[in-house]
């Protein structure tokens, strides 16, 4: 909403202030201000001139050469290049001295051999937008119309001396989408008088109601209408000062009719329309709702298709305009229109909420409707611009407005007690102060000993409870005034929970094995929703979910991974030479369990993608790739910082991964995720080299619960180390046999741990040797030779039936 | 007698003097005290020698023994410490040569602000609450006093999955759902973080995802001053003991009365810049007290109850606090960006 200082002043006094304090104080107390757009030109070299003289320049046939009158019998010389310029106008001058928009300075100068003392000026040239200059003047210089004095001051003809203030109107401030609206804020702020347009008009004796009779067929969608005739009207230009204030607030001047209806919409906040009588096709005005499939072709020429809940305005047969929305084309008021059908009247905002929506037109007028407006001033909005019509289109007035349904309003009634406020705003305001605030506000009230009984005026629809009356309480009382303290209760315990705090561990030991912490979209494409599930996401059968209306296709379904889009993400890294990179992702994937429609489960996950080199220190010959071992090292380090048991990695196949080096990971025996390499076709696709990834349930990890109490003391007894190697076949998984020779050591093996795997020259083709390193430990003794023997014969024994393995000398 | 064993001692004493190796010093070591050593061959001659002067000779063979013994120790000594220097010289590494890396990754800096706010609030005794990212239209907007149809929907642009389901486009609906679990009990005190999603089009200073960190104080007489009191502890947190904060009207459907919260503006000290767009004050977050309605639908008497609501952005936060000009970067994962912040 922009604001002209200069109308805002017909109305409340605010020549005390400068429009920075103003703007601010607005912003403190009431309505965000955006914007302050200062004068674009006060000037005291800038005036009117009147063309005595023009004639063809001597030198140059495209420049004239004008004799202009400035003021005081002085003439001035000026050359001229503009085709309309003509003697007998008056013109803008902008002397010598004067300094135009864009620091473009007048001097006296010589043009073609003739002396040149100022300019005359377009419009343009003075800083006012194209979009607002009528055609007559958009090719030229301006000419003024209407009676003007040679020498006057021309900045505030143009309203070039008018300080712009843009606010940024709440939805619930609707009254402040009207100069009026303002104007009642800022005198409540200031403790100002403030003082209404005179909206009296002269009627004739004719009456409105011999030409045009009104019918409301729902009364919910449009509470009132109201219908007045004005005739003999000539439509024509508006008076400067008339489409100064359109200006002022963005709005084009178009003619004296439609120009008096937005001007009543911009001081008011009240849309009206303008209907064309002699085209309106009917002497009754019928609003109803369409018709299914109805049509109306609206002033922008659309043709529109209406629905059943689009109210409309109609002659009794045809849709003239949608009502609140656009008015149609067929009953526009034009030049030679004489006779026209003012409609004022109040529309459910919910209705015209809906059909601006439907049909994408959001207007000043739905803007207003949509928000709700005092009802009780719709008349009055009328009335004022019926007085404005008459006098600047030479119309009558006819006999009262043609009026149907009603405009009878039941205001709130808010009762409070100054206590009550008091507590819940913690500073110690006064019954007075809180009168003296009713009194600013021009709130009607009575005070009961502490009790205040407030009505709110229908200008503030926002003012329905008591905590309404505690805003306006406590932001006139200005809340830099309230003190700042702390709630006052008993001492909670708060902070996190366990397994918040599991959480951040999980992220402390990612970003400590080396991993950044990564955010990416929720939202992918669809393609890449299908791509890198894990197989106990897969196998809850669901299918991403599906955004209703996307924006586009990048992000229109949810993710089952977040691995598609952390290879995005290093694809982006890799694109700008940064090709050594590992990220990880804590977040939520979406899992329609319940089926289509149902609220998804969120279920945290852990996904990483590294790709590059892992250790990179090549003065000591150090350089090597991400392999699987380092995502599979990552992830052990995990769980056993976690203190989780019962992981096993098995060799899987996923699509999108490398079929050799992909690992499932089970817990207790269900999956809850995946390790591996990128399929290098994929790994292509990303422009990557070789990159490696994991997603696993994190929730699940989370869920074992870690209770531990007590300690295991430290033996001081030895430790007897063992080392067994094998030879099996090479498809035989090492973490198998491991598992065997832990199982049949017992009950003293306390460790397993493969240290070496040898295959190739000196080995039997199809076969590999893997070499185990085995920690047997008593708590209260030292082991004897014969357990450990015993032990191992039983490994020996167990993997050579088991496994066909040969143990090397 | 006595005047070989001085030769042998003075002979024997110079040539350990000169030694430079300790090989030399071990063949010394036997040529003088061995077995066969010039000192034992002059011994053997001992039985030639009278009842006098036998303990004499002996002593003094003692002595000249121990004497060759401590020069030989002492040049060993010498010789073993020539060596470890020598050694230690050889072994002199170029200190400012790189160290051999370890890998350590590194927090995002949107969480770095939402952990660092997680972890004011919950030492002043609040939890961290979270909730679902797909919410229902009830809980998103419906318990928050949006009823369908309400204007200030059209303030946040949702995305949709169905009619009742949609992408939650704050993290409010968290606090209706937490309010609910307490049964019309306070204190509620949480502080919510998470992401949201709106219909906006990615550019600099909008983005489709982003997240967001509320707080909710639900308890008997909560007051505004409480609010004011609560901001500026936390507004000094995040930016500096020397900044102020102001609040001013603003309107959200959840509260009533509505507030936004301006900070002075550290580029200028409130005096007006470029980044305050000199006004002195930068907007930072938006608050109000719970309005009655929302107190009502989660199950509080709204005459007893009362509470307090802010809700913040930590992009919002991260670009006033490293004067960070693209929203885009806390989603592209760059690790050039990644890289620069730390958690502590």
């Amino acid at each position: 909403m922009l604001v002209s200082t200069n109308w805002l002043k017909q109305y409340v006094d605010i020549d005390h202030v400068s429009t920075e304090q103003l703007a601010e104080d607005i912003t403190k107390t009431g309505v965000e201000v955006e914007q302050v757009f200062e004068p674009t030109l006060v000037s005291d070299y800038l005036v009117v001139g009147y063309v005595t003289a023009c004639d063809q320049h001597p030198n140059a046939d495209k420049l004239n050469l004008c004799q202009v009158d400035v003021g005081n019998g002085e003439i001035a010389q000026i050359v001229c290049g503009a085709d309309n310029v003509a003697s007998g106008q008056h013109v803008v001058v902008a002397k010598p001295g004067a300094v135009l928009p864009g620091g473009f300075k007048i001097k006296k100068t010589k043009l073609r051999d003739e002396s040149s003392e100022g300019m005359i000026c377009s419009l343009q040239e003075l800083g006012i937008d194209e979009k607002y200059i009528a055609d007559d003047y958009k090719d030229g210089i301006y000419v003024f119309n209407e009676s003007v004095e040679a020498g006057q001051l021309a900045a505030p003809l143009l309203n070039l001396d008018d300080a712009i203030i843009e606010f940024d109107v709440t939805p619930n401030r609707s009254d402040c989408l009207s100069i009026l609206g303002m104007a009642y804020e800022v005198a409540a702020m200031y403790d100002h008088e403030i003082e209404l347009p005179n909206s009296e008009v002269d009627q004739a004796q004719e009456q409105s109601s011999d030409y045009v009779d009104v019918t409301i067929a729902n009364e919910e969608a449009n509470p009132y209408y109201g219908a007045w005739v004005i005739k003999d009207l000539t439509v024509t230009t508006s008076p400067l000062w008339l489409q100064n204030r359109l200006i002022s607030a963005g709005i084009r001047p178009i003619n004296n009719v439609v120009d008096v209806t937005n001007f009543i919409l911009l001081e008011y906040g009240q849309p009206l329309h303008a209907f064309d009588y002699d085209r309106f096709g009917s002497n009754q005005v019928l609003t109803r709702m369409a018709e299914e499939g109805e049509t109306i072709q609206t002033l922008d020429g659309e043709e529109r298709t209406l629905s059943s809940h689009h109210l409309v305005i109609t002659n009794g047969e045809e849709p003239h305009a949608i009502a609140g929305v656009m008015g149609g084309e067929e009953s526009e008021v034009q030049d030679g229109t004489t006779t026209i059908l003012l409609e004022a009247a109040y529309f459910d905002p919910q209705t015209i909420r809906q059909s601006s929506k439907d049909h994408g037109i959001r207007s000043e007028a739905s803007v207003r409707y949509e928000k709700g407006l005092d009802i009780t001033r719709v008349k009055e909005a009328a009335s004022r611009a019926a007085q404005l019509l008459a006098s600047l289109g030479g119309g009558q007035v006819l006999g009262d407005i043609v009026e149907a349904g009603s405009t009878s309003w039941t205001p709130y009634v808010i009762s409070f007690t100054k206590t009550e406020m008091v507590k819940r705003i913690g500073a110690d305001i006064s019954l007075e102060e809180m009168t003296q605030i009713m009194e600013r506000l021009r709130f009607d009230y009575e005070v009961d000993g502490e009790t205040i009984t407030v009505t709110a005026p229908p200008r503030r629809q926002d003012i329905v409870i008591k905590e309404d009356m505690l805003e306006e309480i406590a932001r006139l009382y200005g809340y830099d005034n309230i003190p700042f303290t702390l709630p006052i209760g008993e001492m909670d315990q708060g902070g996190l929970t366990v397994k918040q705090k599991r959480l951040r561990a999980v992220h402390d030991y990612l970003q400590a094995s080396g991993l950044y912490e990564s955010i990416t979209y929720s939202l992918t494409t669809e393609a890449k929703a299908q791509r890198f599930i894990s197989p106990d996401v897969r196998e809850l059968n669901v299918s991403p979910v599906k955004l209703a209306m996307p924006m586009s296709d990048l992000h229109s379904h949810l993710r089952l991974s977040a691995v598609p889009e952390l290879l995005s993400s290093l694809q982006y890294n890799v694109a700008r030479n940064q090709y050594n990179v590992g990220l990880y992702e804590l977040g939520s994937v979406y899992t329609q369990t319940e089926g289509e429609g149902t609220q998804p489960d969120e279920r945290v996950r852990l996904a990483a993608a590294v790709t590059g080199l892992w250790e990179n220190h090549p003065w000591q010959g150090v350089q090597k790739s991400v392999d699987f071992f380092v995502l599979k090292g990552i992830l052990e380090g995990l769980f056993d910082y976690l203190a989780i048991d019962g992981i096993e990695f098995k060799q899987g196949e996923i699509d999108d991964l490398h079929p050799g080096r992909t690992a499932l990971i089970e817990l207790n025996g269900t999956v809850i995720g995946y390790v591996g390499q990128v399929h290098p076709t994929v790994q292509k696709e990303h422009d990557l080299q070789e990159t490696y990834v994991f997603d696993v349930n994190l929730d699940a990890l989370l869920a074992v619960t870690n209770t531990q109490a007590g300690y295991k003391p430290i033996t001081k007894y030895p430790a007897i180390a063992q080392d067994l190697a094998f030879v099996v076949d090479q498809s035989t998984p090492a973490a198998e046999l491991a598992e065997a020779i832990k199982e049949k050591g017992q009950p003293h093996l306390e460790s397993v741990r493969v240290f070496d795997v040898y295959e190739g020259e000196h080995m039997e083709a199809g076969k590999k040797s893997v070499a185990f390193n085995l920690i047997f430990q008593h708590q209260e003794r030292t082991l004897t030779d014969e357990e450990i023997d015993q032990a191992r014969t039983a490994i020996v024994e167990y993997l050579q039936t088991q496994y066909d393995a040969v143990l090397r000398g | 007698m006595k005047e070989r064993l001085q030769s042998i001692k003075e002979e024997a004493l110079q040539q350990i003097e000169e030694v430079k190796d300790s090989k030399t010093l071990q063949d010394l070591r036997v040529k003088y005290l061995g077995k066969k050593g010039q000192i034992t061959e002059v011994l053997k001659g001992m039985g030639n020698l009278s009842k006098e002067e036998r303990p004499v000779i002996g002593q003094l063979a003692n002595e000249i023994r121990d004497a060759i013994t401590e020069a030989l120790d002492t040049k060993q000594e010498t010789l073993e410490q020539a060596a470890l220097q020598q050694q230690l010289k050889e072994e002199t590494v170029d200190v400012t040569m790189p160290g051999k890396p370890s890998q350590v990754g590194g927090s995002h800096l949107l969480m770095n602000v939402i952990r660092d706010i997680e972890d004011l609030f919950t030492g002043m005794g609040y939890e961290v609450a979270e909730g679902p990212e797909v919410e229902t239209d009830y809980y998103n907007f419906e318990a928050l006093n949006l009823p369908k149809g309400h204007p200030a929907r059209d303030m946040q642009d949702s995305f949709y999955i169905t009619e009742e389901l949609l992408m939650r486009t704050h993290t409010s609906p968290v606090q209706a759902r937490t309010m609910n679990k307490h049964e019309g009990r306070g204190p509620v005190k949480i502080i919510c973080p998470g992401k949201v999603y709106r219909r906006d089009t990615d550019d600099a200073t909008h983005s489709h995802q982003f997240t967001q960190i509320e707080g909710l104080y639900v308890d008997e007489n909560i007051r505004m001053s409480d609010l004011k009191g609560t901001l500026n502890t936390l507004a000094k947190h995040l930016f500096g003991e020397d900044r102020h904060i102001r609040l001013r009207p603003s309107y959200f459907p959840f509260t009533e009365p509505s507030v936004e919260m301006d900070i002075s503006c550290k580029m200028c000290n409130g005096h007006g810049c470029s980044v305050c767009k000199h006004t002195g004050w930068i907007e930072m977050l938006g608050a109000g007290l719970v309005h009655p309605n929302v107190l009502e639908m989660a199950g509080f008497d709204s005459e007893k109850y009362s509470g307090f609501a802010f809700g913040m952005g930590p992009e919002r936060i991260a670009m006033l606090k490293h004067g960070i000009e693209d929203i885009r970067h806390f989603y592209t994962n760059d690790v050039r960006f990644l890289k620069q912040f730390h958690q502590v």
